[in-house]
Parts: C-alpha cells; sequence; structure tokens
C-alpha cells in the first residue's frame, strides 16, 4: 500500500460537526488524477475543503504521503499541496503576475521578497497556462477565463505535489476547458503531479480521469475507473435524471425522446441517420429507426432518442423478424425518411424496404442533411 | 525576462517617487508647523534654536515645550491611525473598514472617559499607561461586538451600520457620564473626547513613540502574511499562513495603534480610511511591504496638515481635529465609493 500517495480512510466531512458524507475511503497513486462528480450541493466541495484543511475533518484520517494530514504544519502543507477555489477573489490593485508571484509564498523569506529565480518560476508557470500576454493586466479586469487560468498558473507556481480544483472549468469557453483540462493531464503524466478535483462536465470526467467518485447522499456512491462508474444507470441516478439519457460510450447526454406513437420510420446506417434523429427530437416528433445493426453508430443513439429501434445483429443478414417488423412500421408511419444506407450483401433486404416504401409514395430523401 | 525588468524597475522608480514626495512634504510640513503659530518664528531663528540651542528664550519654551511635541504627536498618532485602518481594511476585506467607522475609536473614547473620571475622582490624577490600557480595553471591546456581528452577518453596509451603532451607543454613553461627572478635569475630558493634538508633554511623545515605533516594526514583519491575507482566507491558509493566529495578530496590532491615538488625543475621524486609500492610488500597488511604510508616512503627513489648519485658521480658537481631518477625508472617501460604484 505504500505506493499510495494520497490517502484517506473512514473520512467523515461536514460542518459544524453535522456529518454530511461518512466513510470516504480513497487511495491516490501518485500522478491519478481523480474527480469527483455528483449534483450540486452534493458536498463535492465540503469534501474538497476537507482534505485542504479549510474545514476540519469530523472523523477519520487523511495521509499525505505517509504522513497525517493533520499533523503537518501550514507550511510544509503549503509546499506539497497547491488549491484552485471557487470562492471569488477580489484583490485590489494587483496585476494577473502579482498573483501568480503569490503561489511563491512558501518559498520566499521573511517579508516575502521574490529571488531572481522566483521570477523566473512565476514567468515559467505564467507560460505554460498561455498567460504571459496577461502578465500585466489587472486581475479585476480579466475575463472569468483568464483569471482561472491565472489561479491554475499560481498553483503551479507553488511547485505542489498535488494539486486541489473546485470546478475549474466552471466559466470557461469549450476551448479553454480542453486547454486547462490538458495542463494537468500533462502536468500529472510527466511530472507526477497528484490531481483531484470536482467537475461539472461529466463527459469531460470521464475523458480525463483515472479515478472517478460519486458523491451523493451521505457516502460516497460509487468509486473507480471511468470504464467501471460510467455506467448508464449509475450516472442517472447519481444525478436524478429520469428524463434526460446518458450515453456511457461518449459520455454524452441527451434530452428525453419524444413522446408517442412514432410518426416517421427512419432508415440509415454508419451514421447517416444522426442528424435525422436530432431533427425530429427537436420538433418533438415521435419516430422509430432501422435496421441498425448493434454496432452501428446510428444505433447509439437511436437507442436513446427513437421510440422504437428495429434492429439486427452485427454482420447478419436482415431476419425475417427484423424484415417484418420494419415493413409494418413502412405501413404504419405517415413517411419514411431515407437518410442515406449503405448497402452490401449483409444488408440486401433494406433495398426491398426502400422499394416498398417509395410503392406506397411514402418515401423521402432527407436533404436537409 | 527584459520586459519583466522593465516592468520591475518602473514600478520601483514610482515607489521612490512616492517616498520622496512624503518625506519632502513631511519635511516642509513640519517646517510650517513650527514657523506658524501665535507667535511667528522665521526658519532661521527655527535652525539656531533646533541646532545651536540659543535664541529669543519666549521662542525656545515655544518650540520645545509646545509646538515640538505636538508636531511629533501628530506625525506619531497620525500614521499610527491610517495604519491601524489599513489593517482593518485587509482583515474585513473592505476598504471602508477603519477605527473611526466601525466604532473602534468610540469604544475606547467611552473606556478611557469612564477610566478618567474614576481615577480622578479616586486618586486625583491618571498615567498616561493607564489611559492607554484603558483605550485598548475600549478598541477591543468594538472589535469584538464587530466580529460577531460580521459572522451573522456579511457585507459592506451592515458591517458598517454596526459600526455606527456602536459608535453612537459609546459617544452617548461617554457624554452621559461626561455630563454627570463633577469635577474641574471634565473641561479637559470634553476637550480630548472631540479630538486634539493639543497640550502634548515630552512624555506623552516618548510613550507614543515606544508603543507605536514597535507595533508599526511588527505591522512591517507581518507583510508577508497580510499580503497572502488579501487574496482572502482560504488561499492565505493554502499558502501556510496559520490563519487563526494571524486573524488574532491583526486585531491586536491594529487596536494597540488605533487605542494609542485615542488615549493621547482623542477620536479622530476619515484618516484611517481616507490615508490608506490615497497611498495605494499614489503607488498603484497593495503590496503590504511598500504600501505599510508609506500608509504610515501619509497618515502623519495629513495629520500634521490638519493639525496646523486646526490651529491657525481660526486663531486664536482651535478647531477641533476631527473637523478638520473630515473636511478633507470625507470627500476622499465619498469618490471612493463613487469609484468602486462605477468600477464595478
Amino acid at each position: 500500500m505504500a505506493d499510495f500517495y494520497f490517502q484517506t480512510s473512514q473520512l467523515t466531512v461536514g460542518y459544524d460537526g453535522k456529518p454530511l458524507i461518512r466513510d470516504i475511503t480513497i487511495d491516490i497513486a501518485k500522478g491519478e488524477i481523480v474527480t469527483l462528480i455528483g449534483p450540486n450541493g452534493a458536498g463535492k466541495s465540503t469534501i474538497l475543503k476537507s482534505i485542504t484543511r479549510q474545514l476540519k475533518a469530523i472523523g477519520g484520517t487523511v495521509v499525505l504521503d505517509g504522513q497525517s494530514l493533520s499533523g503537518l504544519s501550514y507550511k510544509e502543507l503549503a509546499t506539497r499541496m497547491a488549491v484552485v477555489l471557487t470562492e471569488r477573489m477580489k484583490p485590489e490593485l494587483m496585476t494577473c503576475r502579482d498573483i501568480v508571484a503569490t503561489g511563491r509564498y512558501p518559498y520566499t523569506g521573511r517579508l516575502g521578497l521574490l529571488t531572481r529565480r522566483d521570477e523566473e518560476k512565476v514567468s515559467e508557470a505564467m507560460k505554460i497556462v498561455h498567460a504571459l500576454e496577461l502578465a500585466h493586466r489587472d486581475f479585476n479586469a480579466v475575463s472569468d477565463g483568464q483569471r482561472q487560468r491565472i489561479l491554475l498558473a499560481r498553483a503551479i507556481c507553488q511547485e505542489p505535489e498535488i494539486i486541489i480544483l473546485d470546478e475549474p472549468t466552471s466559466y470557461l469557453d469549450i476551448r479553454h476547458k480542453l486547454e486547462l483540462l490538458s495542463i494537468l493531464r500533462s502536468m500529472a503524466k510527466e511530472k507526477g503531479i497528484t490531481v483531484i478535483m470536482s467537475l461539472h462536465e461529466i463527459d469531460l470526467a470521464q475523458k480525463i480521469s483515472d479515478k472517478i467518485l460519486c458523491v451523493k447522499g451521505d457516502t460516497i456512491g460509487s468509486c473507480g475507473t471511468p470504464e467501471e462508474v460510467f455506467d448508464e444507470e449509475k450516472i442517472r441516478q447519481l444525478y436524478d435524471i429520469a428524463e434526460g439519457y446518458f450515453d456511457p460510450c461518449f459520455g454524452s447526454i441527451e434530452l428525453p425522446r419524444p413522446r408517442g406513437n412514432p410518426e416517421i420510420l427512419v432508415l440509415s446506417s454508419c451514421g447517416s441517420g444522426i442528424g435525422v434523429y436530432r431533427r425530429l427530437q427537436k420538433e418533438n416528433v415521435p419516430f422509430c429507426a432501422g435496421i441498425l445493426y448493434t454496432n452501428d453508430l446510428d444505433y447509439r443513439l437511436a437507442r436513446l432518442l427513437a421510440s422504437e429501434v428495429i434492429t439486427e445483429r452485427p454482420f447478419h443478414e436482415i431476419s425475417d423478424a427484423a424484415f417484418d417488423r420494419a415493413m409494418e412500421k413502412v405501413r404504419a408511419c405517415r413517411c419514411v425518411i431515407d437518410a442515406g444506407c449503405e448497402i452490401g450483401p449483409c444488408n440486401r433486404r433494406m433495398q426491398d424496404i426502400l422499394d416498398a416504401a417509395k410503392g406506397l409514395g411514402k418515401l423521402q430523401t432527407d436533404c436537409r442533411k | 525576462m527584459e520586459q519583466e525588468n522593465l516592468h520591475t524597475y518602473r514600478s520601483t522608480a514610482l515607489y521612490c517617487v512616492v517616498f520622496i514626495a512624503l518625506l519632502a512634504a513631511l519635511f516642509v510640513i513640519t517646517v510650517l508647523n513650527i514657523n506658524i503659530g501665535s507667535v511667528p518664528i522665521s526658519v532661521g531663528e527655527i535652525v539656531r534654536i533646533l541646532l545651536h540651542k540659543e535664541g529669543n528664550p519666549t521662542q525656545v519654551s515655544i518650540i520645545w515645550k509646545i509646538r515640538l511635541p505636538r508636531i511629533l504627536m501628530a506625525a506619531l498618532l497620525g500614521g499610527a491611525l491610517s495604519l491601524s485602518g489599513f489593517l482593518l481594511q485587509t482583515f474585513f476585506a473592505n476598504p471602508i473598514a477603519g477605527p473611526f467607522v466601525l466604532g473602534i475609536s468610540s469604544g475606547a473614547k467611552m473606556v478611557v472617559a469612564l477610566s478618567m473620571i474614576y481615577f480622578i475622582g479616586a486618586f486625583g490624577a491618571v498615567s498616561s499607561w493607564t489611559l492607554i490600557i484603558a483605550a485598548f480595553v475600549g478598541s477591543l471591546l468594538s472589535v469584538g461586538f464587530i466580529l460577531i456581528m460580521s459572522r451573522r452577518l456579511k457585507g459592506m453596509a451592515v458591517l458598517l451600520v454596526a459600526g455606527i451603532m456602536i459608535g453612537y451607543i459609546c459617544s452617548a454613553i461617554t457624554d452621559f457620564v461626561v455630563t454627570f461627572a463633577e469635577d474641574s478635569d471634565i473641561v479637559n475630558l470634553h476637550g480630548w473626547s472631540l479630538g486634539s493634538f493639543s497640550g502634548m508633554s515630552w512624555d506623552n511623545v516618548r510613550i507614543a513613540a515606544i508603543l507605536v515605533g514597535v507595533t508599526t516594526l511588527a505591522v512591517f514583519l507581518l507583510s508577508k502574511p497580510i499580503g497572502a491575507y488579501q487574496l482572502g482566507e482560504a488561499y492565505a491558509q493554502s499558502m501556510g499562513v496559520n490563519i487563526r493566529v494571524f486573524r488574532v495578530a491583526l486585531i491586536v496590532l491594529s487596536s494597540i495603534l488605533s487605542a494609542c491615538v485615542t488615549a493621547f488625543a482623542g477620536p479622530i475621524s476619515f484618516v484611517g480610511i481616507a490615508v490608506p486609500y490615497l497611498v495605494k492610488r499614489l503607488l498603484n500597488t497593495s503590496k503590504p511591504i511598500v504600501v505599510i511604510p508609506a500608509v504610515f508616512l501619509g497618515g502623519a503627513v495629513f495629520c500634521m496638515g490638519c493639525d496646523l489648519i486646526a490651529r491657525t485658521a481660526f486663531a486664536p480658537t482651535e478647531l477641533n481635529i476631527s473637523t478638520v481631518t473630515s473636511v478633507f477625508g470625507a470627500p476622499v472617501v465619498i469618490g471612493m465609493m463613487l469609484r468602486r460604484n462605477k468600477e464595478r
């Protein structure tokens, strides 16, 4: 067990002695990225505050590199752990560079004067987050996204072994989100810095994390690798999503499917149906989709959005059952959309379905694709 | 790195200019203060009296016994008051915090008045140290009350209202006891309770110099954690500041400073807010290591200037020092609030 860098055992956290979440036991190796996910108000920040010692733990222990967290002095802790918080900072007359430079605090002398080496570290950290051009701007005058990058630079500059970030991607646009996460990724993998953070974007959490911690209720719901945790049912339970849907494969969230009897049959394959599905959903038209191989790209979305999906096992010829069901739908629906089907030896019966739809005058090719 | 050096160079140059200007102002105001009065003394005379210890005996005694201690006291207490304001603003993360608006001066005034009446009644005299300790206790009482309020109520406006209320309560109690106290020293007490630098002795100067000097040095040595605290409590802690100890230190130091002022000169308004604000704008930074000495100097200059006006504007009638500091300080504070509103 000695190779775990950060461990908690039986940790209970909460405010004013009232436990909010009990028995948190996690083991994190050096250089791992661990993400806390869960609904608002579930206690993600409370956990992060407790492991950064802003909040006194109610029970249990936190061990950092073999040493108990409560046994470390604030100063020792500062050379190992850096934080990026959600708390809004309102410094007066400070440039972005001044803010980054505060990260050197644990290393400067009595009066906090920066040496040449400290100055270099500051520039280096600002370069890593691509914020050199912000150096002399007033911190209060830069955008939220820029501010977040400056705060990350501040944390980097502190040369920690572990960085704790509370929702670092809020306020960021998609490009800066990706940039921030890839900086974290490379710090974790190249420099062996351990990262613990909370994220709202579960798709990003899935892609960046080595471990995921689901926070809900009074204990940790589930904890493990993204593959283990990102189960459709688990995520729906975690966020109490009754209506929307979640695809664990891509981490994407879908709005609920239109209700009612299918009015339209969409015929497609290999991703050609996705645009049509989305459009029909936005127009709130219930539809069915077919005949899709269960490994087809369209199938992944159709199963979330379509009222019914007519499926076939991959690389098999279309069975009578599937064919009959599809023909039934051709007759029942008011319209059949051909979103573009690649037809080969296995699925040549698709042609028969298309012909039948044409014969009934119901076939439309999707020209808005 | 090149560009960095240029920026560092520029800000260092600005700091130097500001400090030189403050020192020059200090010098000029000191000379003016010695020079102007009911008995004008020319600059040549001043040099002769101060350096060669010779000249007209009346003038010698005016300078040594009246004007010089008063000037030094105005400088020391002005600096102390401004620094106390700066510390409170850091503590509450609120630029409008200051010993006067938060009711800290009034609390000190109340306890000082009570102990003056008691000690003069019982022993016929009261020592400077007793007054300072009384003022310190009064300051801590008010701060404690403000702290309890600020735990429950967040926001600048609420804090201010709480402070002003404390101020009123303490002033009411002070007025009450002053009205009903039967003592010849009440005249003295009444003048003091409105704020004045008059009647300072060398003894007072010595005590104030020691207290203010040591406290200011301690504050200066705390400039590193003060800088960290400016980013907020949570960040300061993550940088290695022991928040509990630091908060106590901040409160105690600022209370000693404002207690010292109140004990000797009574409550003085607006200096604690206006001076730190102006000095930070001048220096274009809030880095404590530069701001702390500059705030002290700035406060000294400001109070000496105000005292000069208080003394001479309607001579022989002397104005309360607070009257003058309000005239100059209040507009600065109003300007500050307008500007902050615009920035938001």
